[in-house]
């Protein structure tokens, strides 16, 4: 059950609507009791607008004032797979933090000299690309599940070519799920739906 | 003045042409279908990123290139982001091209690098015009008032 107050859809042409609006039709979704709080999101509904796309985007939204929603840390050299990574996981409802290279997410899940911080941030899933320059994503794995605070967190690598040999190594050292870029909506899909079956497991 | 209709046969027309030419491949309509109301210019936006990153990369690998000691392993590296990238947005033939580009690397063979480069320049260009053209026919049609016909 959401935690948070279910995403109001709306059925009307009217457009610049606020979501707290009067008029129209809102249908509540699920409510959960207690004080509390809202949140405001204005869509902009063109006459041609899509239903499902205002209501995927809606949903997306919700996501962001949730806390049962997977945070993603994604690791990638290149400008436009970051781009495009955090753009498929945010799709499929997660959390993303983007980092351009080992270092800086090992800063950031606060491992610094292997040494854990108190100061890290936590997250469900890392995902990374193998080929980086400095520190490879087999290092950056390797590192992880090093560490006795953040091993249990999934890693995924992710690599434009397909070698047998790298693919073992990577999930002997422990990765979770190896694949190919370029990643697809139906890869990341997949992905999240694993995501919460790992998390119903651990309970 | 072309109609909506007009315009957007024009579109799917020209859409199609490019997948049967090889210009692009289901990856960038993998772009497309992540495009919603969060972010209706996505498709627009890590296109030009691809354009600044290419450019920065052709600099870069005609430098390298130029050296008097030609580092074939910086240059691989290079090649190596460029094919990740044109592949990513799905520009096939930049990403064929790439592919050719590192066996010659691989090789150290001089010559066959700067021919690739010549030709991963050149199919760059390419697909950079069309994908220019399509979106300005995409801004046609929304200014026209119609919506964009959804390629599947």
């Amino acid at each position: 059950m959401d935690r948070v107050i279910g995403i109001f859809i709306w059925v009307t042409s009217y457009r610049h609507r606020s979501l707290l609006g009067v008029g129209g039709v809102a249908q509540v979704r699920g409510c959960n009791g207690g004080v509390g709080g809202g949140f405001r999101e204005s869509v902009e509904y063109r006459e041609r607008s899509n239903q499902k796309k205002i209501t995927k985007y809606l949903t997306s939204m919700a996501c962001n004032y949730e806390e049962d929603v997977p945070h993603v840390l994604a690791v990638d050299d290149n400008l436009i797979d970051r781009k495009l990574v955090e753009k498929l996981l945010k799709s499929s409802s997660c959390r993303v933090t983007t980092a351009e290279n080992g270092m800086r997410a090992l800063e950031y899940l606060g491992l610094k000299d292997n040494h854990q911080q108190n100061n890290g941030s936590k997250v469900n899933m890392i995902i990374t690309d193998y080929c980086m320059p400095g520190m490879t994503g087999y290092e950056l794995l390797q590192k992880i599940k090093e560490s006795s605070v953040l091993k249990e967190v999934p890693v995924i690598i992710m690599s434009s070519e397909n070698i047998p040999t790298r693919i073992n190594e990577c999930l002997e050292m422990g990765a979770h799920m190896f694949m190919l870029k370029p990643l697809k909506l139906s890869d990341v899909k997949k992905l999240r739906h694993q995501l919460t079956n790992v998390e119903v497991e651990k309970r | 003045m072309a109609s909506v209709t007009q315009l957007q046969r024009q579109f799917i027309e020209y859409t199609t042409s490019l997948y049967n030419e090889g210009y692009l491949d289901d990856q960038f309509t993998q772009l497309q279908k992540l495009q919603d109301e969060s972010n209706p210019d996505f498709v627009v936006e890590v296109v030009s990123l691809f354009f600044e990153d290419s450019e920065k990369l052709l600099n870069n690998l005609a430098t390298a290139l130029q050296q008097k000691v030609v580092d074939y392993k910086q240059v691989d590296s290079h090649v190596h982001q460029f094919k990740g990238s044109s592949s990513s947005i799905g520009a096939q033939r930049v990403t064929n091209m790439c592919v050719h580009f590192r066996n010659f690397c691989e090789e150290k063979n001089l010559e066959g690098c700067l021919q690739c480069l010549q030709q991963a320049k050149h199919e760059y260009i390419l697909v950079r015009n069309k994908l220019e053209a399509l979106f300005r026919l995409e801004q046609q049609i929304l200014q026209a008032g119609g919506s964009i016909p959804m390629m599947e």
